[in-house]
């Protein structure tokens, strides 16, 4: 025995993983990108459908334009953390930006989404505190709740009803509850069904946090996500997220109306004992920011291109996911047949993510596209033709 | 009311056998991972099942010390 020998179920399912797909699924690399769209993976030009770059921005020139001035006035590190280190106004004013948008009294950024959830859910969950997780929360999320000295119970996915039971069965507790939930959830694209959360959240006298990492920038009049779409904001008690998605560049953010938030900058370890974000990547969000803020046009047509690939493969007889968001996947049975489907997927142009069980719910494996505001109509239809070529190609049955 | 380890861990084997995945062989010994083949996704879904079936919460954080099904039972008592 030694130190890697726990690691040999995982040795052991990759490589049988591996010994029947010619491309590696979790080791892609995109040699170079001609746009928001499209790159190089293998040698070859591919339209890119597993970003997570929903409005395009990550390519955006205002923003790569603001990093790049930023970058020769200020460097490009910070090397170290605020709190230790110092902050420099960048960081400020893109916290009082973001609050702004959200019209919130505070902001914390945090130099990554994981970061963020990490340190706003192991720190606000105290010894006698007790959190519930919707089932399919984010890996971020589990870890937060493991880092807090919390009690974690874990509720059915996006079931109102299941929490109610939960919360009422854990009954009066000296600590406070702490519900945490996501406005799209990251497998399947589902969104949650918000505002009975939120009753239930008010009945049971419980906190309730929001991660919209995917429906930030995509959700609501002014992007501000799925509690701005379901006009609930006022019930949210924190607001988690982050830069890497809609924002196109990488980072974290949680808003509140709590005062209490600025005492929060200093227990936050996940905020506290890190290197803050580097001036060019705060300039760059600065921008993009101003850009989601502008052009509610690009979620236009995001939800157009999203709607038009949906419907597309109901229409073709794929399962897909119960709701049409940025994130559309469809559901296979088989791990095998999944990993061969991704593979004639890439091979025929297109690069898409797949996903194994146990991240995905019910034990099932996915295929998850990624849908921008940067698609046109022509990639979009492009990449139907290739999921049923692909089914054809692997035997894949269509409803 | 099933109130005793025994009674319980009755119960959680009953309840794990429904599913056809499961070794037919397994007894209050089994360590759940190793065993059962389960991973921490399964665990905490059967946890969720087992909560409902006894009406009990089981904090996940119970679980770090919990190999078998004996244990489970154990720590669902200590929870009732
Ligand atoms: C729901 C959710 N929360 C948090 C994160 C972490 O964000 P980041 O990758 O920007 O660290 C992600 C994505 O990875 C996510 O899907």
């Amino acid at each position: 025995m030694d130190i890697f020998t726990k690691f040999k179920p995982l040795e052991a399912a990759f490589d049988q993983l591996i010994s029947f797909t010619p491309h590696n699924p979790f080791g892609v690399t995109i040699q170079k990108t001609l746009s928001a769209t499209v790159g190089i993976i293998n040698g070859k030009e591919t339209l890119l459908f597993g970003t997570n770059n929903y409005l395009g921005l990550s390519q955006s020139e205002e923003a790569k334009k603001a990093a790049a001035e930023t970058a020769l006035i200020f460097g490009v590190g910070t090397t170290g953390s605020r709190i230790a280190n110092g902050s420099y106004s960048l960081h400020q004013a893109l916290e009082h930006e973001l609050a702004q948008f959200f019209n919130r009294r505070s902001c914390m950024v945090f130099s990554t989404g994981y970061q963020a959830t990490l340190g706003m859910v192991s720190t606000l969950a105290g010894k006698d505190d007790y959190l519930f997780l919707d089932a399919d929360c984010h890996a971020s999320i589990y870890d937060g709740s493991r880092l807090s000295q919390a009690q974690i119970i874990r509720f059915r996915h996006n079931d109102p009803e299941d929490l109610r039971k939960r919360l009422r069965r854990v009954g009066d507790i000296s600590g406070i509850k702490l519900i945490v939930v996501e406005g799209v959830y990251s497998m399947l694209g589902d969104i949650i069904p918000l505002k009975e959360f939120v009753e239930i959240k008010k009945e049971e006298n419980a906190y309730l946090m929001i991660d919209e990492a995917h429906s930030f920038g995509v959700f609501g009049q002014h992007g501000r996500g799925i509690a701005e779409r379901d006009n609930v904001e006022k019930n949210i008690d924190f607001t988690v997220g982050t830069f890497s998605k809609s924002l196109g560049t990488v980072g974290g953010y949680c808003v509140s109306d709590y005062p209490q938030m600025d005492q929060l900058r200093l227990c936050t370890r996940p905020y506290m004992f890190t290197a803050s974000l580097p001036p060019e990547i705060i300039a760059a969000t600065r921008e993009n920011l101003k850009i989601i803020a502008a052009r509610p046009e690009l979620r236009e047509t995001l939800k157009r291109n999203a709607t038009q690939f949906y419907y597309a493969l109901q229409q073709a007889g794929f399962k897909t996911g119960p709701d049409v968001s940025s994130v559309i996947s469809i559901i296979l049975d088989e791990i095998p047949q999944a990993v061969h489907f991704w593979n004639r997927v890439l091979e025929l142009g297109a690069y898409i993510n797949l996903s194994l069980p146990p991240a995905t719910p019910d034990n099932r494996p996915l295929l998850r596209a990624s849908i921008a505001a940067a698609h046109t109509e022509a990639q979009i239809d492009q990449l139907v033709k290739i999921y049923i070529q692909a089914a054809k190609d692997v035997e894949v049955t269509l409803n | 009311m099933a109130e005793t380890v025994k009674e319980i861990s009755k119960i959680i084997i009953q309840t794990l056998l429904e599913n056809p995945k499961v070794p037919r062989n397994i007894s209050p010994e089994s360590k759940i991972i190793e065993d059962l083949e389960f991973d921490s996704l399964a665990v905490m879904n059967f946890v969720m099942e087992i909560e409902d079936k006894l009406d009990v919460s089981v904090p996940l954080d119970r679980l770090t010390d919990v190999r078998t099904i004996r244990d489970l039972a154990d720590a669902i008592v200590s929870l009732k």
